[in-house]
């Protein structure tokens, strides 16, 4: 079983759909309710990032099932205009457009695996991973 | 041409409305209206074959199908009924017409695609009207709603009012949360201010930081800002996030924040003296006298 759901994000209030179904989703692997708000957050910045930079991209999730473990996959998709500096978007502080700065490193955090790729022009696709502990 | 081709489908309206029922019984079973009761289903259907030929005989829009679509709505049927059964009443009837004449060329055919379509469509665009404006007026009343119990602020005590936050902050009840916040303490005289985030389900960076700016505002006109109600999961989630909170006082409850409040404004919650102590004591002085 290895399926995605998908949430498409065009409006502020799309963010609350991505991050209600991946409550969901964490809730059904059998995530405690810690590691619920965790992905829920993290979800919450991924989603929002693609709203604020992006305009429009989606969220997916996928169930994963190794032999030994059970984890959520997220992955946030658009074609927006692209990270240039991947390494200074992941210091803590660094914002352009007066937040905190802590979304994406803070998401990293917040996971156990993060991937970012990025084609400045083309758009950026981030994969995060959480582990059923 | 016009007024013949109608004449025939109204007088063989009970043949087209037998074909149209079994039709629309056919594609019953397989998705939404299989939780209706057979009879509900079987006379809705009749009353909607009705509405259909009244409106196809009258030319127009009748208060009929302004009546019947308003019970649908009310009562939740899906649009998809209603577009299904005009669409299979088009295909039926169009079906008859063509089967009715021996010879037809390519302009007749036209011709009655064209009629029927002036028959059916005026309907569908009808009754699609009146459902999409029903839900808009639904998701206009919630957001009324939802602006009402947006970001009330509570006046609990002399100098201290508490703003309780209920729900997903986005950018728009951020902006009244500010605004709410800032008129509140003018308004109430307000010394310390707490904001309770029981109610809200996630806290990332851009809650946070809705939160650090109004905390600095409040801040900026005098008062305290306290922050309440920090959940064990919230706790740990903000310090994933590496949000830093220390420029203003953090409680894990609303409770815990009044008292702070309290010792902030020189005051503190004492219990008052026990009423049988009390009655004992005037005993005892009656009995000295």
């Amino acid at each position: 079983m290895n399926f995605q759901t998908c949430v498409n994000i065009q409006k502020e209030w799309d963010i609350v759909g991505a991050r209600q179904l991946g409550r969901d989703r964490a809730k059904e692997i059998g995530f405690g309710t810690v590691d619920q708000a965790r992905i829920a957050t993290a979800i919450s910045e991924l989603a929002r990032n693609i709203y604020l930079y992006a305009g429009t991209g989606k969220i997916c999730f996928e169930m994963m099932n190794d032999i030994n473990q059970k984890g959520l996959l997220v992955i946030a998709t658009d074609n927006g205009p692209g990270i240039k500096d991947i390494s200074q978007v992941m210091e803590d502080g660094y914002t352009t457009s007066g937040g905190l700065g802590a979304g994406l490193p803070g998401v990293k955090r917040l996971m156990d695996e993060f991937d970012i790729i990025s084609d400045p022009g083309k758009g950026t696709e981030i994969r995060a991973i959480k582990w059923v502990r | 041409m016009d007024k013949q081709l109608k004449n025939l489908v109204l007088n063989n309206s009970d043949s087209i409305v037998k074909k149209w029922l079994e039709e629309i019984s056919k594609n019953r079973s397989n998705e939404y209206t299989s939780t209706i009761s057979e009879e509900l289903f079987e006379s809705t259907n009749r009353e909607f074959v009705n509405v259909i030929f009244t409106s196809v005989d009258k030319q127009r829009i009748t208060s009929e199908l302004d009546d019947f679509s308003e019970r649908l709505i009310n009562l939740g049927w899906p649009l998809s009924y209603i577009t299904d059964g005009l669409q299979t009443f088009r295909r039926v009837t169009i079906d008859f017409i063509l089967t009715q004449s021996e010879k037809i060329d390519s302009e007749d055919f036209a011709i009655v695609l064209d009629m029927v379509d002036n028959w059916v469509d005026p309907i569908i665009n009808q009754l699609v009207n009146e459902y999409s404006g029903s839900w808009e007026h639904t998701v206009s009343l919630q957001r009324v709603a939802l602006q009402e119990l947006s970001a009330p602020l509570i006046p609990v005590m002399d100098n201290i009012t508490v703003m309780p936050l209920i729900g997903t902050i986005d950018t728009d009840r951020a902006k009244l949360i500010m605004e709410n916040l800032l008129d509140g303490v003018i308004k109430h005289n307000a010394e310390v201010v707490l904001i309770d985030i029981t109610g809200v389900p996630v806290v990332d960076t851009m809650v946070a930081h809705h939160i650090i700016q109004a905390a600095e505002a409040v801040r900026l006109i005098g008062a305290t800002c306290i922050l309440v109600g920090i959940r064990p999961e919230i706790a740990q989630t903000i310090v994933n996030l590496g949000i830093d909170l220390r420029k203003f006082p953090t409680k894990s409850s609303l409770r815990k924040g009044v008292q702070t409040a309290l010792e902030l404004t020189n005051r503190r919650i004492v219990q008052s003296g026990n009423k049988e102590d009390g009655v004992e004591k005037l005993l005892d002085s009656l009995n000295k006298e």
